[in-house]
């Protein structure tokens, strides 16, 4: 009995692993880094994770904490309330209904498609948030940071891996 | 256990639009939350200060080996400049003993102007120095979260400055953190003054990394190199304090460059001027300490 219940909380604990390492995400982009002009480009890290785990492990990220993720980085960054809650969720969307095309591809493929629907989801989030000023606002560092945030994504995605290897592997 | 097959197809589509569903919901509560957020600051705003709390000690204690590092980094760097360094600051040094000369004639003049006309002055400033344990990264948020609230005696409202230099005004005041809005957010209007021409104008921010200057007063013209000083209009913020110099005038739009970079920023000051200001007024004088 003790081994069963045991063993559900062990499942159970590693189920929370891509939630755990959402808010790793986030705290880290959020870390003073000091690197002259590297705040205004940084990259947004945590659509590479939702992006990931959409594809790879979509039970374990549904579509409520992806929501309530996207609620916790507007409160935790300062941007407009709802934006991406909005695109996190677009993104999780996209990524969850082309995850049988994704899935067994090799890895470029996997990240020319996150280039793809993170530059979607980044022009919808200047829109929303040019929406909401009532202006539209400078378009040069949103770019530079979608061009950083494509770049992340095969550091987070071989992290993610790693780690989806070592503890997910039979839960 | 067997299932009908027309039982389970049924319930696999019911399933799918059960999800559907909630991802319908999901995405138009994002709509709501926008809206929301747009119409009622005050309830975002408390949110954003709940969470802030709770991630400043916790960036805080992250941010110690990260400074660490930059530490080190910098140190070496020191150490390959050196004897050009040593050289600039000898020769930074003469002149600034000249000027603390200077200084010193002034303020005894000043203190006997100040007497034979029985001027009142300003209340003196109190400071809270504090750390900068976040730095929003993104394109579109120029604030900073620093690691002192209310039970410090932060405020919303003050000013923050960093070595004699404007950094910003303090936005959002939880318990243990605050929220710093920086001089280039699209949010920041601050009153300034031309240091030499005595215009006044007010420095708007757009996103970008050279703020505008806006409602410049006398239809004064406004030359590039000039300095640019807070006014202490509104009475929340300390006149006089340096915020930036005047680097282009362009299709009639004159844009300042502040003297603080946001990266250099480690440590900051905030300054607890006595007087709350108009913001206390507007708030009604019912809201925190």
């Amino acid at each position: 009995m003790m081994g069963t219940l045991l063993q559900r909380l062990d499942v159970k604990i590693r189920h929370l692993l891509p939630i755990s390492l959402m808010i790793l995400l986030f705290l880290f982009d959020a870390i003073p880094k000091r690197l002259p002009y590297f705040t205004e480009i940084s990259p947004i890290l945590p659509l590479a994770g939702i992006y990931y785990w959409a594809i790879f492990r979509p039970d374990l990220l549904g579509a409520k904490s992806v929501f309530l993720l996207g609620v916790a980085y507007d409160l935790a960054m300062g941007t407009p309330l709802g934006v991406s809650s909005a695109i996190f969720l677009g993104l999780h969307g996209l990524g969850q209904s082309q995850r049988r095309f994704f899935y067994r591809k090799p890895f470029l493929m996997i990240w020319l498609g996150f280039s793809l629907m993170a530059f979607v989801a980044m022009l919808l989030q200047w829109a929303f948030i040019s929406l909401i000023y009532g202006r539209a606002l400078p378009t040069e560092a949103a770019a530079f940071s979608y061009l950083m945030t494509i770049s992340a994504y095969p550091v987070v995605s071989w992290f993610f891996a790693r780690l989806q290897l070592v503890l997910l592997k039979n839960a | 256990m067997k299932q009908h097959p027309v039982a389970v197809g049924r319930l696999t589509t019911l399933k799918l639009l059960a999800q559907r569903f909630t991802v319908a919901t999901l995405v138009v509560a994002s709509f709501a939350l926008m809206l929301w957020g747009k119409a009622d600051t005050m309830l975002s705003e408390s949110a954003r200060v709940a969470v802030s709390d709770v991630t400043a000690p916790i960036l805080n204690a992250m941010s110690q080996p990260a400074s660490t590092a930059a530490d080190l980094v910098s140190e070496v760097r020191e150490l390959a400049t050196l004897r050009g360094e040593n050289a600039r600051l000898s020769a930074e040094n003469q002149s600034l003993l000249h000027w603390q000369t200077m200084a010193r004639q002034l303020e005894v003049e000043n203190r006997l102007l100040k007497a034979q006309m029985n001027y009142v002055s300003d209340p003196d400033p109190s400071f809270i120095t504090t750390r900068v344990v976040g730095d929003m990264g993104g394109a579109y948020v120029h604030s900073m979260l620093v690691n002192a609230g209310a039970r410090d005696g932060v405020r919303k409202g003050q000013a923050a400055v960093t070595g004699e230099m404007l950094v910003g005004r303090v936005m959002e005041v939880g318990e243990r953190s605050a929220r710093i809005l920086l001089l280039t957010d699209i949010n920041s209007h601050l009153p300034v003054l031309m240091e030499n021409s005595r215009a006044k104008a007010i420095l708007i921010g757009d996103n970008s990394d050279r703020p505008r200057l806006s409602y410049i007063s006398q239809n004064a013209v406004v030359e590039p190199g000039e300095r640019v000083v807070t006014s202490g209009h509104g009475g929340a913020f300390p006149p006089g304090v340096p915020v930036g110099v005047v680097v282009s005038v362009h299709d009639g739009v004159a844009r300042v460059e502040p003297f603080v970079h946001r990266h250099r920023l480690e440590y900051v000051t905030i300054v607890d001027y006595g007087l709350a200001g108009i913001l206390q007024a507007e708030l009604g004088g019912g809201t925190t300490r």
